[in-house]
């Protein structure tokens, strides 16, 4: 039985000295163990990120000769729809006019496009107000039209009229010849 | 106490021995060494070359590789693994060898069973679409996936050398041996029904499916290593050591610097403590 | 418990939250826990074991992230996990190693509490507590080594659910139950991943008891004898912080080695391959914390009686409280009942080997054979019934009988009454020594 030990504010025994509080090994040894701590943290939070079966398919490779004028193709990119459209002529001018247009997000189309490869637009299919996929050629600008809540894009894949704050994006992108571009 | 102590060990020592096999007998696996072997040992970027190079030319025809992707032999301590690609998707002779290779997959337009050009993202393809097929393929044994195979065998990379460069030029007289298996010394197996010699001399071993799948010369080493027997039955072990184990190398590199770090903070953990009881008698 | 610290709050804040949930008081009270100052290195464990339940919760929760419980998934995902995410090796063999370490260190707190007779009165709740952790344990690896759908999962959860079949009448019922299904399937494995993220939670709950009903008395010490004034002892913090520390630091680096140097030793070769229903690996064996279990299961011939053998091996743990008859705690102090309980430790080392084996093999190949009832004497069937004998001896017979017939050594006064740091070098009756420190 521990007899004598409950109760009293008696002093124990054999107080630590206060100095040896500050001891520099004390504080050695806590600083090794809050930095052993912050080491072995890291794997457990960088875990999470993707892991590298979700990289290797983060980039995919795409022959856009496909495409037809005045179509556009969705495909799958990172699990998400990526629009690959071909513009006509009349489809590039109608977004160069409206370049300093009222614009919500201002952007020209050139800036949205490769130099040289105006007639192919590479979007995210993502609608940028909560996320569903616009559809093909609706709204007055004939660009794309969101079904759920309205927003219209025009043919450079910009916010026109509707709640969505920004322009559909544009992906990472590159053309490896003229007939293939790498996305990500 | 402390002789005590030693006892207990010597016991403890005991308790991890080989269990003994009743009437399988395999004979004793020649000793080989390899380069990471160890605690500080590392793969050889060059064997393993060398043993994917065997995997893709003979080893393929039969058996899968169902865990390793083509990015994956681009990874540190991989056989193709370059420091200016620390990304193995944009490493080109990882990109390369995945495009001369055709998967199956469905036509995005029509539905329809299509092959298309490997990517970095895609998985080795088997050599045949499953296991039903493999083994009708194979006088009805399953030639076993190989992503696991060196961790999967007691003697791991040993075992596959031992095996692969052991086949005997014939099996002893007096061993019925079906045709189209094979017999080999090293394979476990239990051999008495299918021997007519004398009774005391069972040979050891076993009779597999697979015939000798190696011979000196059977493939040409890109970095002009002469392919003995012994060559190809060492870098194809290593690499299919690889395939098991791909994290080895970073495994142990790690595992020094924590075992360092740990003796470090012990020695700090200790010196805390006794300056903490230097004044009480205990 | 109450009333052990002299913690005043002393902000604002703190004498607010002391009114409504006095948690600092109640930390406050852990930390500065009289605990007997003679403490040697086997009390360390208690902490160490603390830490392993930590480390298996944090990695288990985060395999738990990527893992997949489906029989056509497990497998795949476990490499999932090894290969592609990130650190995911890592992860993976620190779940699977320190499951080893964790019953490296409980065999070694149990084995502490029998040598000192830390189970005695007032102390047998804590005891009893203890062995329900341990079964819990138990039963929390035996469901985690199914989930990575290897041979020897799949293979050693079809041989010991089937034991439930050895039940009379009802047994089959029970097994197929436990089953799901007509045998171990992806049912199986289901029911296997809910219990084993729930149980180690159970464990936490049951530590916290078992700390709360070690406070209740206080801490046993290596003389046996109570503590019988505040000289006694020494606040938990730092006293035994740091010492619990220091000792961690060292089971870490063993830890370590393991994890990083030889993952693969405590894993048994046939699990890297998947579960395959319709080809039985050469030998089924059970992870090593589980062999002697195991040795004395296969020790008895009879499906029944080798099951209650089982249960009745882990029953004599719960019912050691009661067994023992000795007037002493500690073994220090009983020569006699030290030789047993160390031939018990050689006794538990050596079913743990005979598990390793087919209990038809061969102890030493090529003595010859000599044929006793159903077996071969040089067999490890006989060793094993050897083991299992003693086993059940020691707690049955020799702990109650030498408690009453020994003579044990003279037990000191008390803590504080001045003993050599190796007792066993003091003649017997000493009871006073010379100071060692001043």
């Amino acid at each position: 039985m521990v007899d004598s030990v409950a109760g009293s504010s008696a002093e124990l025994p054999h107080d630590v000295p206060e100095s040896s509080r500050r001891d520099f090994i004390h504080i050695a040894a806590i600083a090794a163990a809050a930095g052993g701590l912050a080491a072995i943290a890291w794997p457990f939070i960088d875990q999470m990120n993707p892991a590298s079966d979700t990289l290797a398919s983060s980039s995919i490779e795409y022959d856009i000769s496909k495409v037809p004028l005045g179509q556009q193709v969705a495909i799958l990119f990172r699990k998400q729809p990526l629009f690959v459209r071909h513009r006509t002529a009349a489809e590039i001018a109608a977004a160069v006019a409206d370049d300093h247009a009222a614009l919500r997000d201002p952007a020209t189309d050139a800036s949205r496009v490769k130099p040289g490869k105006s007639e192919w637009l590479v979007l995210i299919g993502v609608c940028t107000h909560l996320g569903c996929t616009p559809t093909f050629g609706g709204g007055q600008y004939r660009g794309w039209l969101c079904p759920c809540h309205g927003s219209v894009y025009d043919t450079s894949g910009r916010i026109r009229a509707g709640p969505a704050p920004k322009n559909l994006a544009v992906p990472d992108y590159a053309f490896l010849t003229d007939t293939r571009i790498k996305v990500g | 106490m402390l002789r005590k102590f030693l006892a207990i060990l010597g016991v403890a020592g005991l308790c991890v021995a080989a269990p003994a096999l009743a009437a399988t007998t395999q004979a004793p696996l020649r000793p080989v060494h390899w380069s990471f072997e160890g605690p500080f040992g590392q793969y050889d970027q060059a064997q393993l070359q060398r043993g994917f190079k065997i995997y893709r030319e003979v080893c393929s025809q039969c058996h899968s590789m169902n865990l390793i992707a083509f990015h994956n032999l681009g990874d540190p301590g991989g056989p193709f693994w370059d420091p200016r690609y620390p990304n193995s998707n944009s490493n080109p002779v990882v990109k390369a060898i995945a495009s001369a290779y055709k998967v199956s997959d469905i036509d995005a337009d029509t539905g329809d069973q299509i092959k298309r050009t490997a990517t970095t993202a895609d998985y080795l393809p088997p050599p045949f679409p499953n296991d039903p097929a493999a083994r009708a393929s194979n006088g009805g044994a399953l030639p076993p996936d190989m992503s696991l195979l060196a961790a999967a065998r007691d003697g791991g990379p040993r075992y596959i050398y031992n095996l692969v460069t052991g086949f005997p030029a014939a099996p002893p007289a007096g061993l019925t041996v079906p045709p189209g298996k094979y017999y080999n010394p090293y394979f476990a197996g239990d051999l008495t029904s299918s021997w007519h010699g004398d009774p005391a001399k069972v040979p050891v071993g076993g009779i597999l499916g697979m015939p000798p799948p190696l011979v000196a010369g059977k493939v040409t080493f890109d970095d002009g290593t002469p392919s003995t027997l012994d060559q190809e039955g060492r870098d194809v072990a290593a690499f299919l050591q690889w395939a098991s184990d791909p994290k080895m190398d970073q495994r142990k590199q790690t595992g020094v610097a924590v075992l360092i770090y740990l003796v470090v903070f012990s020695g700090l953990l200790y010196a805390s403590y006794r300056r903490i009881w230097r004044n009480i008698a205990h | 418990m109450t009333g052990l610290t002299t913690y005043e709050p002393k902000t604002r804040f703190e004498r607010w939250l002391d009114t409504r949930l006095p948690i600092l008081r109640f930390s406050a009270e852990l930390t500065d826990y009289p605990t007997p100052k003679n403490l040697n290195y086997w009390w360390t464990f208690g902490g160490i074991l603390s830490f392993c339940l930590i480390t298996q919760i944090v990695t288990g929760v985060i395999l738990a992230m990527h893992y997949v419980a489906s029989g056509s998934g497990a497998f795949n995902s476990v490499q999932h996990i090894m290969r592609d995410v990130n650190y995911g090796w890592l992860i993976r063999y620190i779940h699977a190693s320190g499951a080893s370490m964790f019953f490296i260190a409980v065999y070694l707190h149990m084995f502490r509490g029998i040598y000192y007779g830390s189970f005695k009165p007032p102390r047998e709740v804590l005891w009893l507590i203890g062995a329900l952790i341990y079964l819990t344990m138990m039963a929390t690896a035996f469901m985690g080594y199914v989930l990575p759908w290897g041979q020897m999962s799949f293979w050693g959860a079809k041989v010991i659910t089937s034991l439930f079949g050895a039940i009379p009448v009802i047994g089959n019922a029970i097994t197929m139950w436990l089953w799901g299904g007509f045998s171990v399937d992806s049912p199986t494995l289901n029911r296997f991943y809910s219990l084993h993220y729930l149980l180690p939670f159970v464990i936490a709950g049951l530590v916290g008891l078992h700390i709360w009903a070690l406070h209740v008395p206080g801490n046993n010490n290596p003389t046996g004898v109570n503590v019988k004034s505040k000289s006694d002892t020494v606040p938990f913090h730092p006293y035994y912080t740091v010492k619990d520390g220091f000792a961690l630091s060292l089971f870490v680096i063993l830890f370590a080695v393991i994890v990083f140097f030889m993952p693969n030793q405590l894993m048994d070769v046939a699990n890297n391959i998947q579960a395959n229903f319709l080809v039985t690996p050469a030998h089924i064996v059970p992870e090593w914390y589980f062999l002697p279990y195991y040795a004395i299961l296969r020790a008895i011939p009879n499906k029944l009686l080798g099951v209650i053998a089982l249960g009745g091996a882990i029953a004599c743990i719960f019912a050691l409280p009661w067994l023992d008859t000795s007037k002493v705690r500690s073994m220090r102090y009983r020569p006699q009942a030290k030789l047993y309980f160390w031939i018990f430790v050689v006794a538990c080392l050596v079913l743990g080997w005979c598990g390793h084996h087919e209990p038809s093999d061969q102890l030493i190949p090529g003595l010859g054979s000599f044929t006793l009832l159903d077996g071969d004497v040089n067999s490890f069937l006989w060793l094993s019934r050897i083991g299992a004998a003693y086993y059940f001896g020691y707690f049955l017979l020799i702990t109650p009988i030498l408690g009453l017939r020994e003579t044990p050594l003279a037990v000191p006064e008390s803590i504080s009454t001045p003993v050599l740091s190796h007792p066993a070098a003091a003649p017997p009756g000493a009871l006073a020594a010379p100071e060692m420190k001043g």
